[in-house]
């Protein structure tokens, strides 16, 4: 399939909206941001299979800010769900009982709780048996839509609900964020990427390059969540570009398992200016400043780097 | 009637013979023991082009019955089976899928539940998806397995129902059981279940269509609810209704119970499933020495059909309800569904509840005597005991010996 957009400008981002305004989302939400950019890639023709998470409440009785359709299913089996509609659409197809038009786009949308830990095993099989179907991880790093719970992509050393930084643990999350994306790549899917609502055209590039893909198609949308992570709605552009320019997340792709970084910034800017921007890692540096943690942080950013900007140097 | 032709066939063969004769155009599988066979034989059909759609062994039941209700939901025919654990393991599903009102069949191998973790038969598992919104049907043998599915899709399908449908079968006795089973020809299945062609549910570009949604505030969750509750009452009627053209087409009738030497019966057995069988065995015993006993057999569990199950037992003198399944702390669960049945009968016979076959445990001829004994004698006291725990010395003395080998005491 030829690429139809090259995206190297943000004028060539449709203007059509597919998610109208007036949900129940938070302000300043990431994910939102994130999903509206793609489902613009995505075009209208889609059917979202949901798992439970903030996004459940998008779609309201008797309301729907999609112009798409949508299916919730349970927390743990929305990719089960991708694969009962995709098939049931094929069956419908081959049998003329549908024509290829009435076709639509399966995409799964779930949080990080659903995506890294209740549901991986759904995902796995959906992956396994090489469903042609879309994911849509919107990662805010924690049990949101139930009030901030530690799940197994939240960062070490962020504070959630159930991780307070407390006499006993003053670190708050004591484990690292859990490498789905390495988790789904063991599964050599054609397509996978992470994606920002901060960088609109890497993420637009991804989805409109997914779509030459058969198969599983999953993203990794990191989320800046103003109620979960304590910072002001405004902050949300600014939190997500630190995200990146800190090395903290990396923008990538997996083509059928290779991996390439599809932007890697030329000096990473101190972590700390990340944290310090919000409220879940304030216990790092008040009322002292918890410099074994810090230093743990930095390092796990120049271990994931070093390769890379090695392999950036060689180059030049 | 059209050409059906017979064979000896298993419970398990029998259930995909009915998911076949329903052309279910996607069965999403998983295995699990005593199941297994139906979907290792629904596999084969597909591979070998018998069947048109698609066979696809998913993950787990769980996701086994999301893609099920996903598929339906799209507008296929859906059939698929499981056991026991893998019940359970669906469980959040089986309420889910039923709100989604999505016509899938889903067959139940009946199989006791862990702990301890065992293979033969019980009905704990499926009644505990009594409550979820699928209509159940109970079979005794391996024809009513095969005829049930056809009718269940057909109930199923009707607009006033839209429900899913459980078909139960009990593990190893019927499910590895032969029997001879009429086989209806294709034509003739197809002219009795036309094709299916929804227009509630689906998912296409022209029409976007949100399902499953989110509601918040009591009033509109109960409206649902409550639709699923009347359409499960109209199922009653629709049964009646499926029964009665599936009779004249192939010559077999069901009702929503089945009443065995019933009529002039004084005492009264109520069981389900493939006991049943032996239950009836002990009626004719009973009935050869002078015993005016009968046999109420359970069949349609969901929607409970209330005013059949006051005709059948009104006028006896005590009847036992003898429940393969265990409501721990409570007792036997269908006693607890016959007892609020006959509550408002104005002349109630005595109701007593003893608890057998658990796990498969036999039910001995013994320990019929035994029930019987209970009711006549229930009915010359007027005193009704509690729930009954069916246990012969047999099985206590072997007992006591396995936990002499095991180091413990009875008790």
């Amino acid at each position: 399939m030829a690429i139809e957009h090259a995206y190297k400008k943000l004028k060539e981002i449709s203007l059509e909206e597919f998610i109208l305004p007036g949900t129940s989302t938070c302000g300043g939400c990431g994910g939102l941001e994130a999903l509206r950019l793609a489902h613009k890639v995505l075009g209208k023709n889609v059917v979202f299979v949901n798992a439970a998470g903030c996004f459940t409440l998008l779609a309201l009785f008797p309301f729907s800010p999609f112009k798409g359709s949508w299916l919730y299913t349970t927390m743990a089996s929305a990719p089960a769900g991708a694969q009962g509609i995709r098939d049931a659409l094929d069956l419908l197809i081959a049998r003329g009982a549908l024509s290829i038009e009435e076709d639509l786009q399966v995409i799964v949308l779930a949080g990080d709780g659903a995506s890294y830990d209740i549901g991986l095993a759904s995902t796995s099989g959906a992956i396994y048996r090489n469903l042609d179907f879309w994911y849509f991880c919107y990662d805010n790093e924690a049990y949101g839509n139930t009030g901030v719970q530690m799940s197994s992509a939240t960062p070490y050393a962020a504070r959630t609900t159930t991780t307070p930084a407390a006499v006993l643990t003053p670190e708050g999350t004591e484990l690292p964020k859990k490498d789905l994306f390495e988790i789904w790549r063991a599964h050599c899917p054609p397509y996978l990427a992470t994606v920002s609502p901060r960088h609109p055209l890497d993420l637009a590039r991804k989805f409109e390059k997914a779509k030459a893909f058969k198969g599983p198609k999953l993203f990794i949308a990191y989320s800046p969540c103003p109620t979960g992570w304590h910072y002001d709605p405004g902050q949300t552009p600014e939190i997500a570009r630190l995200a990146v320019e800190t090395g903290l997340w990396a923008l990538k792709e997996a083509v059928h398992g290779e991996v390439a970084h599809t932007y890697i910034p030329k000096k990473l800017k101190s972590v700390e200016e990340y944290l310090q921007a919000q409220g879940r890692f304030a216990h790092l540096f008040h009322p002292v400043r918890q410099e074994a943690a810090l230093r743990k942080i930095r390092e796990a950013i120049t271990q994931y780097w070093a390769p890379y900007l090695r392999t950036m140097q060689n180059a030049k | 009637m059209g050409p059906q032709r017979e064979e000896m066939l298993t419970g398990n063969m029998a259930a995909a013979w009915g998911a076949r004769l329903a052309r279910a155009e996607y069965v999403p599988a998983y295995p699990i023991t005593p199941q297994t066979e139906i979907v290792e034989t629904l596999a084969q059909w597909f591979a070998d082009g018998t069947m048109q759609g698609k066979f696809v062994t998913m993950d787990s039941e769980h996701s086994m019955l999301t893609a099920a209700g996903a598929a339906a939901a799209t507008g296929v025919r859906v059939f698929t089976a499981t056991s026991s654990q893998g019940l359970l393991y669906a469980f959040e599903v089986l309420y889910t899928v039923a709100g989604w009102r999505v016509p899938l069949v889903l067959v139940n191998v009946s199989r006791a539940l862990a702990s301890p973790i065992t293979l033969e038969p019980d009905h704990n598992d499926v009644l505990a998806a009594r409550d979820a919104g699928f209509l159940q049907i109970h079979c005794e043998t391996c024809q009513e397995v095969l005829d049930s599915i056809l009718m269940a899709y057909k109930i199923a399908e009707d607009p006033r129902v839209l429900l899913p449908v459980i078909v139960n079968l009990d593990g190893y006795y019927l499910s590895f059981t032969r029997e001879p089973v009429a086989i209806p020809s294709a034509e003739e299945a197809a002219a009795f279940l036309p094709p299916y062609e929804p227009h509630h549910a689906f998912f296409k570009a022209s029409r976007p269509l949100a399902q499953g949604i989110a509601v918040l505030g009591g009033f509109i969750y109960s409206y649902f609810r409550y639709q699923e509750q009347l359409a499960a009452r109209n199922a009653l009627a629709v049964h009646d209704e499926v029964a009665a053209e599936f009779a004249r087409r192939f010559g077999r009738s069901y009702g929503p119970v089945e009443a065995y030497r019933l009529e002039d019966a004084e005492y009264a057995l109520v069981m389900s499933n493939a006991f049943a069988t032996k239950g009836k065995a002990a009626v004719d015993l009973f009935r050869q020495r002078g015993e005016r006993v009968g046999l109420l057999r359970l069949r349609l569990l969901r929607p409970f059909p209330h005013e059949a199950v006051q005709a059948a037992l009104r006028g006896k003198r005590a009847v036992a309800v003898l429940d393969q399944n265990l409501s721990v702390g409570q007792g036997g669960i269908t006693y607890q569904e016959v007892a609020a049945a006959l509550y408002h009968e104005p002349s109630r016979p005595l109701l007593l509840s003893c608890i057998g076959g658990l796990g498969g445990k036999e039910i001995s001829a013994g320990e019929f005597e035994e029930v019987l004994e209970l009711m006549k004698e229930a009915a010359a006291t007027g005193q009704v005991p509690g729930p009954q725990l069916l246990y012969t010395e047999g099985e206590q003395t072997q007992m006591a010996h396995l936990l002499d080998i095991a180091g413990k005491e009875w008790g």
